[in-house]
């Protein structure tokens, strides 16, 4: 019997790791090197209404331990996502859960109508916290009314559960995941990347074209972890944890402070295989650490130990 | 394929001012062929620098089942992967992106092949594989300075060579392309490897030949997942169309891409 196996609003997992989304493009590069059908889920790059090109380069710059990344969110657009990507991923026994993004409240509901439709996309992950456009994205994850709004909008059209993936940049991520769960959320995706920028030492300019860009890899893995912890406490939705996770053992500790289900995002470039090995691994772990299965595992910091008691025994 | 292979160093050693030739055995070779692509290089099993290094492959050698790079050492990534001494593992991803096309030359015409600096190295292998076909081959490599020559004598056994270098200290005063200009024979394909002002320079000369120009760009996953490294195209030059050049180059066509 798996011992992997996740049951989420839309979601039945075989396992619970995926590919976060802006990581795994639509897939096709990664399917080179692997089987797609050992993943969990694919959290698939973020589409908008109409085709971006993104960002000027440099996108990418450095610091020990973590990325810097400033893509803003290149995509084609809608109809070729749903026309070409995900026809192409439907060979794939795998839920894909679409990043739905735009700059206008019109837009995240013009994509979600049409993209909770295509057959293969079993949830919707509702991103309100992207750092690198001008307008929308992070704009709508930092106000609580404008966040509950959103997704209530987007509920209303969806025809998969909406999870909302939420922006560590605020100074109060429960009212930010109180207000979204209010909207009708049926989860919850975070972290995303934390706004940071670096400077070039010749030029005293900074390296991104885009000046600041989204923080990512293991350097943010204890913020993501303090805040799933705080947020798994106080809302009644499961969440997508994801924050730097490289290895298995990280996996752990995110259910350990609340999540659900994990998604692994940088590591992904540098260990094009991160994903598979992981998988790989957990059951091995879990083992080592005593549980029948990886859910005995969600909320284990702050859930009192009586309750898991009965598995233990 | 591409594949993640833990190849052994066989050897190191600097060749010019920070430049370093470190060759390379491991089961990769057998996937490699086409020059002009690159290998990610993971230079520490620590997380600084975070990602991986791409670095083009200067030579193949099947037989030994080794390959060659060369490398400016420049900043923390390049400095540890200076420090590998041979028998010690390297962490490598590839062969990854599009090369120089040998196809593109036919048996008995000239192809020049023009570097500058850093990335005079995957003209090297793609000199080899001309030469083997058949095709003429002129090399034309551009340095700073004196002390940053490297490769030289290679080339010259594979065809005529130039040297250049911006303060005269070596070889011709100048840039690659006061000799490109001058050259008495027509080529029938360029293929160059270098500052992104240089390869303009190429394009922009207007040459009756086939042009294929190697980019170069601060990469992220190397294999065309992240979006980091895209350019637009010539013909859309602000619109939506792009190419990444990590798959769809290094290598370009001169005017596929705005550079």
């Amino acid at each position: 019997m798996s011992r992997l196996n996740i049951e989420l609003p839309g979601l039945s997992l075989k396992n619970p790791v995926m590919p976060a989304s802006g990581c795994f493009g639509f897939g096709k590069e990664y399917s080179q090197l692997y089987d797609l059908n050992v993943l969990g889920a694919i959290m698939i790059k973020a589409t908008t209404p109409e085709p971006r090109f993104g960002n000027p380069t440099p996108r990418v710059a450095e610091t020990p331990g973590g990325m810097l990344n400033a893509i803003g969110l290149q995509n084609p657009g809608l109809e070729k996502v749903v026309s070409e990507e995900l026809p192409w991923l439907e060979q794939y026994e795998v839920p894909i859960i679409a990043n739905v993004a735009g700059s206008t409240e019109e837009d995240y509901v013009r994509v979600a109508e049409v993209i909770s439709k295509a057959p293969n996309v079993h949830a919707l992950e509702l991103n309100i916290s992207c750092p690198n456009v001008k307008t929308g994205g992070i704009a709508f994850g930092t106000d609580p009314e404008m966040a509950k709004n959103l997704t209530k909008k987007v509920k209303a059209v969806s025809e998969v559960p909406v999870y909302v993936k939420l922006s560590p940049n605020v100074s109060n991520i429960v009212s930010i995941a109180k207000a979204v769960e209010d909207g009708g959320a049926d989860g919850l995706t975070m972290i995303n990347t934390l706004l940071g920028m670096r400077l070039d030492l010749q030029t005293g300019k900074p390296i991104l074209a885009n000046r600041t860009g989204g923080l990512s890899g293991p350097v943010v893995k204890p913020v993501a972890l303090r805040m799933i912890y705080e947020v798994s406490q106080q809302v009644h939705i499961p969440i997508i944890g994801m924050g730097g996770i490289q290895s298995a053992e990280d996996v752990i500790e995110f259910f350990y402070a609340g999540a659900s289900a994990v998604a692994v995002g940088t590591q992904n470039f540098i260990d094009p295989f991160v994903c598979p090995t992981i998988i790989d691994e957990l059951p091995q772990l879990l083992t080592q650490l005593g549980y029948q299965h990886i859910s005995e595992c969600t909320g284990r910091s702050w859930k009192q130990h009586e309750q898991f008691a009965y598995h233990r025994a | 394929m591409i594949i993640n292979d833990q190849c052994t160093v066989v050897s190191q050693q600097q060749i010019a001012e920070s430049i370093f030739e470190l060759v390379l055995s491991g089961k990769i070779v057998e996937e490699m062929n086409e020059p002009g692509r690159f290998v990610h290089i993971k230079v520490t099993e620590g997380l600084d620098p975070m990602l991986r290094r791409p670095i083009s492959i200067a030579a193949i050698n099947k037989r030994s089942n080794e390959f060659t790079i060369i490398y400016r050492k420049q900043g923390r990534g390049t400095s540890l992967l200076a420090n590998k001494k041979s028998g010690e593992t390297v962490d490598i991803l590839g062969p990854l992106g599009n090369g120089f096309s040998v196809a593109e030359a036919n048996i008995g015409e000239t192809a020049v092949l023009v570097g500058g600096g850093i990335g005079v190295p995957p003209l090297y292998e793609l000199a080899k594989q001309l030469v083997t076909k058949g095709v003429k081959v002129i090399s034309i490599l551009g340095f700073q300075s004196q002390s940053a020559v490297f490769y030289e004598e290679k080339f010259a056994s594979l065809g005529e060579t130039y040297v250049t270098t911006v303060d005269g200290t070596y070889g011709k005063k100048g840039f690659v392309t006061d000799i490109l200009g001058g050259l008495v024979v027509q080529p029938d394909v360029i293929y160059s490897c270098g500052p992104t002002p240089m390869l303009k320079a190429i394009e922009k000369g207007q040459y009756a030949a086939k042009v294929f120009l190697s980019l170069e760009e601060r990469m992220g996953c190397g294999i065309g997942a992240c979006f980091a490294c895209v350019c637009h195209t010539k013909d859309d030059p602000a619109g939506h169309t792009y190419k990444k050049v990590c798959t769809d180059g290094p290598v370009f066509e001169a005017g596929e891409v705005a550079i």
